[in-house]
């Protein structure tokens, strides 16, 4: 089942449901009744993006028309502004391929911008020859009434690097999905999420990381706050199979509920076939923590910037693992603009 | 200045305070001794308005404005500091920049400037010499893998700073060893000031060899047993907490 089949062919039962175990906290199919048509291209203007000025390019991929794929050949260094807009209610599917040569070093600013009612299922397909690195980070503000998913597959050659961040705000629905193989020895993956949601958005960060290669390294911290009545799903899968041996993966997964109405679920899953394996996974979901709110407001921080401060404390821990500079400022600033909404 | 008037305190269905009667004249400085379980923690609690501590009758008023009626951010922009026993680690939250949120946030309640990065740096770094404190502490998450002493400092630092009107020193001697308790008694005696109060809460009386107390109350069994100067405090060290106790 997947969100872009059911776009191509016009088919609802295509469409991802609950009764698939991968899909039970984020069904579309119970809410996506008609399916639209697909937005013919987009002629205006678009507004500035959240990472002008920090790129060495722009890709648009504007209602799911732009170009079809990123390549640097081997030993290039570029930064890449990737946007992703939705203008207009329609359906957007969109492919795009990323390739890295050998040694190649990638940073994708990566946004996903949108307004209103859409149905959107963007496809990334990224390949990393050796000793490549990526930095991706991706910034999601999709509309109240969008139905988004974000699928991208990393094949991981031998010594290549991956760092990710995805932040998010949610969607009527979204899922944003990055499976990772580590097919070859020796590669790295680090992979980050953040989300804040409130009013009525629910936001699914899903990963799947698969070790077939030896001593690969996996570090995944996701952290997030859910309030109103907004809900945030983790799924993090770890699998290391036969004869990835030495590889070293740590999950972690934090997330804040801040009213009673809002819900989190996570399932983090650690699947070890192999020997002289280090596998961690941490998860914790609890409220702000009562005793430090008080202590700020004794100190004279009114309740609602007490929350706020506190809220993004604990998500700066992720914030601060970005290492392109600008990026990080970017996610901090935009962090900060959302934590006194939803605290 | 602080005018305590018969409270009563419960804490989880518990009476725990049962009318506390007290005054604190501007300009002095009052210990509240007694044994463990007396309430004196309940007390600096409820006039910091820490939530689940609720006054079932009684009054507490600063300069005559009701403190029960505020939201603890309001008591501590009216002037009220209260240094915590166990000081609260926030991490993500550098020490400065949440003791400036605090200073400036006060000063926007009662409308006065906000002070500069500048500014408060220069002042900050003044106070943290006198503590003896490493200023490269306060860049850090606040409180987090702080000793004992030093988050007591911290809360030195931040009284100094945020400047009360009403300072409570809830169990500030607890986990200092002789000297820093030297350097912390010394902070406070330097805030003595004509228009401030404040409130020296301990169990033992150690502390008051270096704050000399106006005046010693003893807390027992949710009241005050007894009221009386500093010599009270040198009985309390030889004759113990029995008497008090089983008065009650």
């Amino acid at each position: 089942m997947s969100l872009a089949r059911a776009i191509i062919s016009g088919d609802l039962a295509e469409l991802p449901s609950r009764r698939e175990e991968d899909w039970r906290w984020s069904d579309i199919r119970a809410l996506v009744r008609v399916l639209p048509e697909t937005s013919p291209a987009f002629e205006g203007e678009l507004p500035p993006g959240p990472f002008d000025g920090l790129a060495d390019e722009t890709v648009e991929i504007v209602n799911g028309g732009g170009p079809a794929e990123i390549a640097l050949a081997a030993g290039v260094k570029r930064v890449v502004a990737l946007r992703y807009v939705a203008r207009g209610a329609g359906s957007h599917p969109s492919k795009l391929a990323i390739r890295l040569g050998a040694r190649a070093e990638l940073v994708l600013l990566e946004s996903r911008e949108g307004e209103a009612d859409y149905v959107t299922q963007a496809d990334l397909a990224i390949t990393l020859g050796e000793g490549a690195r990526l930095e991706r980070i991706v910034l999601a503000t999709e509309g109240d009434g969008a139905v988004a998913v974000s699928r991208a597959e990393v094949g991981l050659s031998p010594s290549a690097s991956l760092a990710q961040t995805v932040v998010t705000t949610g969607a009527r629905r979204q899922r944003l999905e990055t499976r990772v193989a580590h097919a070859g020895g020796g590669a790295c993956a680090r992979l980050d999420g953040l989300y804040l949601v409130g009013a009525k958005r629910h936001s699914d960060i899903t990963t799947v990381v698969v070790h077939e290669g030896p001593d690969g390294t996996t570090d995944q911290l996701t952290k997030g706050v859910a309030a109103d009545q907004g809900r945030g799903v983790f799924q993090g899968r770890i699998e290391v199979r036969p004869g990835a041996d030495g590889a070293d993966a740590r999950m972690g997964h934090h997330a804040l509920v801040l009213s009673e109405r809002a819900e989190v679920d996570a399932k983090p899953e650690l699947e070890i076939f192999a020997d002289d394996v280090a596998c961690s996974h941490g998860n914790t979901i609890g409220a702000l923590d009562e005793e430090a709110l008080f202590y700020a407001r004794q100190r004279g921080i009114p309740e609602a910037e007490a929350r706020a401060m506190l809220t993004e404390a604990f998500l700066g821990a992720v914030i601060e693992r970005i290492e392109h500079e600008g990026a990080r400022k970017v996610v901090r600033a935009f962090v900060a603009s959302r934590t006194g909404d939803l605290a | 200045m602080l005018s305590i008037d018969n409270l009563h305190v419960r804490v989880a269905d518990a009476e725990i305070l049962k009318g506390v009667t007290l005054d604190v004249p501007a300009g002095e400085v009052h210990a509240v001794m007694g044994p463990n379980g007396a309430g004196k923690s309940t007390l600096a609690y409820a006039l910091a308005g820490r939530p689940g501590y609720e006054v079932t009758a009684g009054s507490a008023r600063l300069d005559g404005a009701d403190l029960l009626d505020m939201s603890p951010d309001a008591r501590a922009a009216a002037g009220v500091f209260l240094s915590f026993q166990y000081p609260v680690a926030i991490p993500g939250v550098p020490a400065l920049t949440f003791l400036r949120t605090a200073l400036n946030a006060q000063h926007k309640v009662r409308g006065e400037a906000e002070v500069s990065a500048p500014d408060f740096l220069r002042l900050v770094r003044a106070r943290a010499g006198e503590l003896k404190m490493d200023f490269d502490m306060l860049r850090r998450g606040l409180n987090v893998d702080f000793s004992g002493g030093e988050k007591k400092r911290m809360e030195i630092l931040q009284m100094m700073t945020l400047s009360p009107r009403l300072a409570i020193l809830d169990e500030t001697d607890s986990g200092l060893d002789i000297d820093a308790l030297k350097i912390v008694a010394q902070g406070v005696n330097a805030m003595r000031a004509p228009d401030r109060a404040m409130l020296v809460i301990t169990h033992y009386q150690r502390l008051l060899d270096h704050i000399r107390p106006d005046k010693v109350h003893v807390l027992a069994a949710g009241r005050i047993a007894a009221s009386g100067g500093p010599e009270l405090a040198h009985e309390l060290e030889r004759a113990g907490y029995d008497r008090y106790a089983s008065a009650a």
